[in-house]
């Protein structure tokens, strides 16, 4: 199998609920997937239990063949499993360079160095160089973040995101909030990743979806419902009542 | 070039501003401009390396503290005993009382990077008490209420006694200050800087980088109590004398006015926070003694509630009034 991302059996209850219930599922090398679901399947709930926020009740989690059900979110990060959040979460007193130098400073893992000078490090300044540049950051560098328009803090959080050199990543509802003008330039350079990085698309938004992926798997009620190819799922019966014909409806 | 605007913007953060060396070049003339001072300058040197220790937690890496005290006084009472039981060179109590604090400082740390502020705000009180009364029971080591007495200390460096005036203690808690503040400057701007502000921040994104975060908050602690330490030793080898007052919750809790009268996170918040505090404390019991608490009290809830960015804008505004008078008059023939 060339799955880089694997869940086996995986279980999440909070109490009574069952919020993510049996969910074995297979990200492939290079793969352009997307997960949805209806509001409530619990497609956040298993974005959690991929990237370490929550624990499962049981199952496993495997990346690239190794178990990593145990490991804390930071161990996940250095390991090529990165995430975007749907809220950006960004470093509201840094400027866009600060933040973008300490998740590069990260990477290269620098981050414990506590007595070298940022610029007295070549890879440092080049990895920084490199990420303002395919996002278009260069004009703000100096920019404090929380000063910055919604549309810029999305572009931050991807090339955060980005920043960490993933060979998997997570994107959790990218285009959320943005307008129109700047949603294709995101989108963009979300289509410009290399190949080989495997990408899981959680979305709503069915445009975005269809347009993106290869494969879709559809969550609902925290169970896999469905699996395949665009127009597989787009023909489901099953699908369509869960969601595509809510969504026609609502 | 890109890379060189990157490179400069970097190094841009912690090129040394004029006024830094104003500060620090008064600081050194004050032995001379201010001979009668000493003792008092001395006492705020050493606050204001103990309000840098904390400055290196809360203004850096978002922990707070009630109970910084705590290492101030193991470092006093480290480096007290040491000099009474084993050598008298100041400079062996001096890293004797750091590491002790870095000690207790990385064996506690696990119980403070537990749980949310408020926890920590309890628990790093309770171990502050819980220290507090440790040495008040063992009397026959800590000298009880009656205070660690007998400190005698040998000349700095073999060469400078300590005089009654203070001039040796100020200079060498200056020196301490100066040094550790060097390192502490060189620590904030490194990349190991930059993830405790990424932490401190949104431990979300710090998670997301990679960042692991209990590691770096451990490592920080480790060095925000090992210079309370020495702050702490400096207090004992310059007074030669420590009480139980250095465990006292009211040195936790003026640490932390000092800091939220100078500000966090930028360093010299912990220096010109205890320069006002000290002058304020002192002022303000010449006038009056007994009530000196009350004005305190009264300068902390306004100064939490805002007052500080209006002070530090008027500051700033005078600052900006002097410089163009300054211009103006340098302009005119």
């Amino acid at each position: 199998m060339n799955a880089v991302l694997e869940t086996r059996g995986l279980v999440k209850r909070f109490g009574g609920i069952t919020a993510t219930d049996d969910v074995s599922f297979m990200l492939q090398r290079g793969a352009r997937h997307a997960l949805i679901g209806p509001n409530g399947a619990g497609k956040t709930t298993l974005v959690n239990l991929l990237t370490g926020v929550l624990a499962p009740t049981s199952g496993a989690v495997m990346l690239k063949g190794e178990d990593i059900t145990r490991l804390p979110r930071a161990a996940r990060v250095r390991r090529g499993l990165t995430r975007t959040f749907q809220i950006s979460q960004l470093c509201a007193s840094m400027t866009v360079l600060e933040m973008i130098a300490m998740v590069i400073a990260e990477r290269l893992g620098r981050g414990a160095d506590a007595l070298r000078a940022l610029d007295s490090d070549s890879r440092l300044i080049e990895g920084v160089a490199e990420i303002v540049t395919q996002f278009r950051l260069v004009d703000i560098l100096d920019e404090r973040i929380d000063r910055l328009a919604y549309g810029k803090r999305r572009q931050i959080e991807i090339a955060a995101a980005f920043a960490t050199r993933p060979e998997v990543l997570l994107l959790d509802e990218p285009a959320a909030g943005v307008p129109e003008a700047e949603r294709r330039e995101l989108l963009d350079s979300i289509a410009a990743l290399p190949a080989d990085v495997s990408v899981l698309l959680i979305e709503h938004d069915m445009d975005i979806v269809f347009r993106f992926a290869t494969r879709i798997t559809v969550l609902v009620n925290g169970r896999v419902l469905a699996e395949g190819d665009p127009p597989a799922i787009a023909a489901d019966s099953r699908v369509r009542e869960a969601y595509l014909g809510e969504a026609a409806h609502g | 070039m890109l890379n060189d605007r990157i490179r400069a913007r970097l190094a841009a953060s912690r090129r040394w501003h004029p006024a830094e060396f104003v500060l620090w070049g008064l600081a050194l003339a004050a032995v001379f401009l201010l001979p009668r001072q000493l003792l008092i300058l001395n006492e705020i040197a050493i606050l204001a390396l103990f309000a840098i220790s904390l400055d290196l937690i809360l203004g850096y890496a978002g922990l707070v503290s009630l109970g910084h005290a705590a290492f101030l006084g193991v470092g006093a009472y480290a480096a007290g005993l040491l000099a009474i039981h084993v050598t008298a060179d100041p400079l062996a109590g001096l890293a004797f009382g750091t590491l002790a604090a870095a000690l207790a400082g990385l064996v506690t740390c696990p119980l403070v990077l537990k749980g949310n502020d408020l926890t920590r705000l309890m628990v790093t009180l309770g171990i502050s008490m819980l220290l507090l009364e440790l040495a008040n029971s063992f009397g026959s080591i800590t000298g009880g209420a009656d205070g660690l007495q007998g400190i005698t200390m040998a000349p700095l460096l073999g060469l400078f006694e300590f005089d009654l005036m203070g001039r040796t203690a100020y200079l060498y808690s200056l020196a301490v200050l100066f040094l550790l503040f060097l390192l502490a400057r060189r620590i904030v701007h490194s990349p190991f800087g930059l993830s405790l502000r990424a932490i401190r921040d949104n431990p979300l994104r710090a998670a997301a980088a990679g960042v692991p975060a209990t590691r770096r908050l451990t490592a920080v602690y480790t060095l925000a109590a090992a210079y309370a330490g020495a702050a702490g030793a400096l207090l004992a080898q310059t007074t030669q004398f420590v009480s139980l007052d250095v465990l006292a919750f009211h040195r936790s809790a003026d640490l932390m006015l000092v800091l939220i009268i100078g500000g966090a996170g930028y360093l010299y918040g912990g220096i010109i926070g205890a320069l006002a505090f000290k002058i304020l404390q002192d002022a303000i019991a010449t006038v009056t003694p007994q009530y000196w608490q009350f004005w305190i009290g009264l300068l902390l809830v306004l100064f939490v509630l805002g007052g500080r960015e209006i002070l530090h804008g008027g500051v700033m505004a005078l600052v900006r009034r002097g410089a163009a008078l300054f211009s103006r008059r340098r302009k005119a023939p």
